[in-house]
């Protein structure tokens, strides 16, 4: 049947607008998963690896076993400072011992050198990129303090080494607030002759993992249960909180992407079932008259929509992964990232929503089918009863909601977008219906063309109202993307404009503030926020001594009880920061209380009203938490997670901490700086910036790359549409035109039609749009959004040409057709 | 006889033939037909099923075009004109009644009725139409919709609709086909009533004899030829 089917052309629709909806939805799905394994490969260059295991003691040999039987590669680096000397000079270094193979991601820039070109940045290249024993590579501090050039000798600990190359850039560099001083790097065969490795010396051992993404998890599933209290595991998201935001956003908009081209394919075929079953009930009723059982009907078309969503589906998953191979060669072009080989996941996911579509939408019209009164072969206008295709939609709408939720990968937001789709079916659906009818009164008054198509509308009520509202639906999806696509592009540029903030300024000292002042007078640059900050340990949670044993399982919180906290105090709440829990203060607080950042509340297990002790510097200090705050973490200015009123902190050891914006040209500045103000630490993040703000163009462009696609499976809808109605307009076509209309007069019709279809669905696109762009942009991206008013001028128009467009593309045949030929079909 | 007064051919084919490709093989439904109807007359068609009737009917229309052959609809070759041109002649001209009836499901009987006149920008089209309404007595169900009607209900919207123009020619393709025999008989009686009001010319296909007698002149169709 399917077959005889397929050659009659009955199939054409249906199959059509599966293959286009389930090619959208691939491709976008497919090229989504590449850029978002591309953008953490991209960010782990700043970790040198996918993962590291830091120890303190050497990382004990099981993790690089289990590494390596995972199919990851590994190399050691080793972390320790020590006196380096030439001659009478010496100066403390930050030395980094390394193993073939480092780094894994990125590269090491050596000057005079060009940078290794990308072609070259295989793994196999990497391995020859390391110091040869005997001899060290030096960064430009060490080089100018000690004066030193290529060839000259250096001592290390009880070895003499040889200057080589000079290090401009290392990957891993500006993790952390550790590396502050000059930094070399040697091979690690040389280290045992250095004698430097010693009982109680201040070592850092990391294991350095990278790989396959799934494998990289797994290990780290694996590793994380064995740490013990000297070893820790670090993933880039772990390392720098401005990294993981911009990951988790992006990540975020391309899962929505994905999601908006499921809506769409789930509206297109919905539409292309209706077609499709109206179409079989005269097949059915003959059938059965000829005595076919019920049972046998309904396993005929059961197999048959299994079969045809299996073709259907595969298909449209090849042509998903061509085309998002097309588009990633094209995109690579753009973009400096080797995106990477995608999952199968985004192919599983296209295969089951197929089916799962098809089947949710056809399954209960074809239960229909099978109860189809014969007595249809002699009164064809015995239909189906509305009751049981709304069963049909209700089967699909929760399939369709179980297979979003589970493609969120992200309760929240499938929870947003299902109920968001859910009631905006439900609220198109009434006021659809209530325009339609409300509409029809007018007709009367309409003169021509407009009173046919408002006729045409009415008649077809039903049909009528799930065009628009999958119309609406499909449109409003592709509208809340435009939105939020401009809000988080601009937002992110806005939190991360050209000047932002990529020097800080760690230990000034109380005493150094009107100096540090005046310095930045002498360089004519604007004196940058000062921030206080107070050191201590947490000792105890509302009087119970707390220790890293108690989160013995969750290595995260563990870490914030074993290291120092940053203690501030500020009177006004900070820019970027909300208070999510309590209120903050005003001159009339009192009490000793602080302010907590609400995820490192939750880690911790804390909530508002408990009492922390702080341990700062052997004097306790303690303060009731009023209140949790959210913290935007992806514009590098200084944050704290926990903040005090003034005068509770002001008696403790303090030293102020600030952030800036240096050009590149501003070297000889923090040259001065460092030499005016010795004790004074500066950590340059212009690497982590670039790196970042790079990301984020990339980023922004697949977003843009990946939003023209949806419109793809947006197509698919409109022509799912307007071919649902095909066979009524080509009778219709027959009888005008036999009755004497010009081809002409009946287009004008149809115009009119389709002209009040799309304007009705774009003003519920746009109406939906609105609402569902707010919840989504604020709630779930947290982005400031803006309204925007154009958007229903947008809709309005781009639904009403689009429809019209299509419509009258799409009828094209049914005006040349000769009418005597559909009148015979039909009569 | 009345038929040798001097009437004009309001209708006349020469060698009309119709092919159509099935697959492997060509099939030839009409061949060579050569007819003339005169203005005022009623002719029948008749034949089996499958003779060819209803093709003909439809290229008599326009409504399909020929192999070969030509068609003069009120001294027009109608196949000479483009598709737009014949649907504005079929507009002034002609009438019809299919055996399915053909009426648009969107509108109602009125809308149904009024649809050639707007077509054809006819002033009074809503009096026309309820007037032709009224006529076949249907001045109660105006703004029914197809679906509401019965079957000789809806004839009878159609035979309204193909009078509503004021047609020189009526085309009734087995206007009884799907009715019972008791509407049949009144739906035929209101067909030639109207027709002797509006002095139209009609063309009658039918595979009823006792209905042929009732026109004056009966042309037999047998596997696409005509059999005299
Ligand atoms: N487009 C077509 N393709 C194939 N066969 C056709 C087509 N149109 C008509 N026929 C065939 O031509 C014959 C005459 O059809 P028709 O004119 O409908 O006969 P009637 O009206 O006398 O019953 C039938 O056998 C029919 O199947
Ligand atoms: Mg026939």
């Amino acid at each position: 049947m399917l077959r005889r089917d397929w050659r009659a052309g009955e199939l054409n629709v249906l199959a059509l607008a599966l293959v286009i909806a389930i090619s959208g939805m691939t491709t976008v799905g497919f090229f989504a998963d590449r850029v978002e394994m591309a953008l953490s490969r991209e960010s782990n260059q700043l970790l040198g690896a996918d993962l590291l295991v830091i120890s303190s003691h050497p990382v004990p040999e099981q993790y690089a076993h289990e590494a390596a039987r995972l199919g990851l590669s590994v190399s050691t680096v080793t972390k320790f400072p020590s006196m380096i000397s030439s001659g009478e000079d010496n100066l403390l270094a930050e030395i980094k011992a390394v193993t073939e193979g480092y780094p894994l991601r990125g590269r090491v820039d050596l000057a005079g050198k060009p940078s290794q070109a990308h072609e070259l940045q295989s793994e196999t290249q990497a391995l020859s990129r390391i110091p040869q024993p005997g001899t060290i590579w030096v960064d430009e501090k060490l080089l100018t303090r000690l004066d030193l050039k290529p060839g000259d000798q250096v001592d290390v600990g009880a070895m003499q080494l040889t200057v080589t190359e000079l290090i401009m850039r290392e990957p891993d560099h500006s993790v952390g607030f550790i590396n502050m001083g000059p930094r070399v790097m040697i091979n690690a065969i040389d280290l045992p002759e250095t004698g430097l490795i010693q009982q109680g010396s201040r070592i850092s051992y990391n294991l350095m993992i990278a790989g396959d993404v799934n494998q990289v998890q797994q290990f780290r599933d694996w590793a994380e249960p064995q740490l013990s209290k000297a070893e820790r595991i670090e993933g880039i998201r772990d390392a720098r909180p401005e990294i993981r935001a911009a990951l988790e956003r992006a990540e975020k908009f391309l899962s929505l992407a994905a999601l908006a081209s499921v809506v769409l394919a789930a509206a297109a075929i919905a539409l292309a079932v209706r077609r499709f079953t109206q179409r079989h009930l005269d097949g059915c009723a003959v059938m059965r008259s000829l005595g076919a059982s019920q049972q046998q009907l309904f396993y005929l078309y059961l197999y048959y929509f299994i079969a045809l969503g299996l073709i259907a589906s595969c298909t449209g998953c090849l042509i998903g992964f061509a085309s998002q191979e097309i588009l990633a060669h094209w995109l690579t072009g753009l973009v400096e990232t080797a995106l990477p080989w995608p999952s199968w996941l985004p192919a599983i996911q296209g295969m089951l929503v197929g089916l799962v579509l098809l089947l949710g939408f056809a399954l209960p019209p074809i239960l229909n089918l099978r109860s189809v009164p014969a007595l249809r072969v002699l009164r064809r206008d015995i239909g189906l009863s509305n009751a049981h295709s709304l069963t049909g939609y209700l089967l699909g709408l929760t399939a369709l909601s179980l297979l979003f939720i589970w493609k969120a990968e992200d309760l929240k937001l499938g929870l947003y977008i299902v109920a968001g789709f859910i009631s905006a079916i439900a609220i198109f659906g009434c006021l659809g219906w209530l325009l339609i009818k409300g509409l029809a009164g007018l007709r009367h008054q309409a003169g021509g063309a407009w009173r046919y198509g408002l006729a045409s509308i009415h008649r077809r009520a039903v049909s009528s109202v799930l065009q628009a509202v999958s119309l609406g639906l499909g449109l409003m999806a592709l509208l809340v993307l435009t939105l939020i696509q401009d809000d988080l592009i601009e937002d992110w540029h806005a939190s991360l404009p050209p000047d932002a903030p990529n020097h800080f300024l760690v230990n000034i000292q109380s005493d150094q503030l009107d100096a540090l002042e005046e310095f930045f007078q002498q360089h004519a640059m604007e004196q940058p926020p000062l921030f206080p900050m107070v050191r201590g340990r947490l000792i105890k949670i509302n009087g119970k001594p707390v220790s890293a044993e108690d989160y013995a399982d969750d290595p995260h919180a563990a870490r914030h009880i074993r290291r120092e906290f940053n203690l501030s105090w500020a009177d006004q709440l900070a820019l970027d920061n909300q208070v999510v829990q309590g209120n903050w203060w005003d001159e009339r607080t009192t009490e000793s209380v602080i302010s907590f950042e609400k995820g490192i509340a939750k880690t911790l297990g804390l909530k508002l009203g408990d009492e922390l002790t702080y341990d700062i510097g052997g004097s306790h200090f303690s303060a009731k938490i009023s209140n949790l705050r959210e913290v935007n973490w992806d514009n590098f200015r200084v944050n704290f997670f926990v903040v005090a009123p003034p005068g509770l902190l002001e008696n403790y050891p303090v030293s102020y901490i600030t952030s800036f914006y240096v050009p590149p040209s501003g070297s000889a500045m923090i040259h001065a700086l460092v030499r005016e103000f010795p004790n004074i630490l500066v950590v340059d993040v212009a690497v982590v910036i670039n790196q970042v703000q790079q990301m984020i163009q990339q980023v922004s462009r697949a977003i843009e790359f990946v939003f023209l696609f949806t419109l793809l499976a947006g197509f698919a809808v409109l022509y799912a549409a307007i071919a649902a109605t095909q066979d009524e307009r080509i009778h219709e076509a027959a009888i005008f035109r036999a009755l004497g209309a010009k081809r002409e007069q009946l287009s004008r019709a149809w115009a009119a039609e389709f002209a009040i279809l799309g304007g009705l669905s774009g003003l519920f696109a746009a109406a939906g749009a609105s609402v569902l762009g707010y919840v989504i942009g604020h709630h779930v991206l947290h982005l400031d959004y803006t309204f925007n008013a154009w958007i229903w001028l947008i809709g309005f128009v781009a639904g009403m040409i689009g429809v019209l467009v299509a419509g009258l593309l799409g009828t094209r045949s049914a005006l040349s057709t000769p009418p005597l030929l559909t009148l015979r079909k039909i009569g | 006889m009345l038929d040798n007064l001097v009437k004009q051919p309001m209708l006349w084919t020469s060698a009309l033939t119709k092919q159509v490709n099935t697959g492997d093989k060509q099939l030839t439904i009409l061949q060579h037909i050569d007819l003339q109807v005169n203005a005022g007359e009623a002719v029948a068609i008749i034949g089996a099923s499958g003779s060819g009737k209803s093709t003909l009917l439809g290229l008599l229309a326009g409504l399909d075009l020929p192999t070969s052959g030509k068609v003069h609809l009120d001294n027009i070759d109608i196949f000479t004109l483009d598709e737009d041109s014949r649907a504005a002649l079929r507009g002034k001209v002609l009438g019809f009644v299919f055996q399915s009836f053909q009426l648009l499901p969107a509108l109602t009987a009125l809308e149904n009725v009024m649809l050639p006149l707007e077509l054809t920008a006819v002033s009074n089209a809503e009096a026309t139409a309820c007037r032709l309404l009224d006529r076949v007595g249907l001045a109660m169900r105006l703004h029914h919709y197809p679906k509401q009607l019965s079957g000789g209900e809806q004839q009878r919207v159609a035979i309204a609709r193909a009078f509503a123009t004021n047609p020189k020619l009526l085309l009734a393709d087995e206007p009884t086909g799907n009715l019972d025999s008791a509407t049949g008989v009144q739906i035929i009686e209101l067909m030639f009533e109207l027709n002797r009001e509006h002095g139209t010319t009609l063309v009658l296909v039918t595979h009823d004899e006792a209905l042929s007698q009732r026109c004056s002149r009966q042309i037999r169709l047998a596997d696409g030829k005509l059999v005299q």
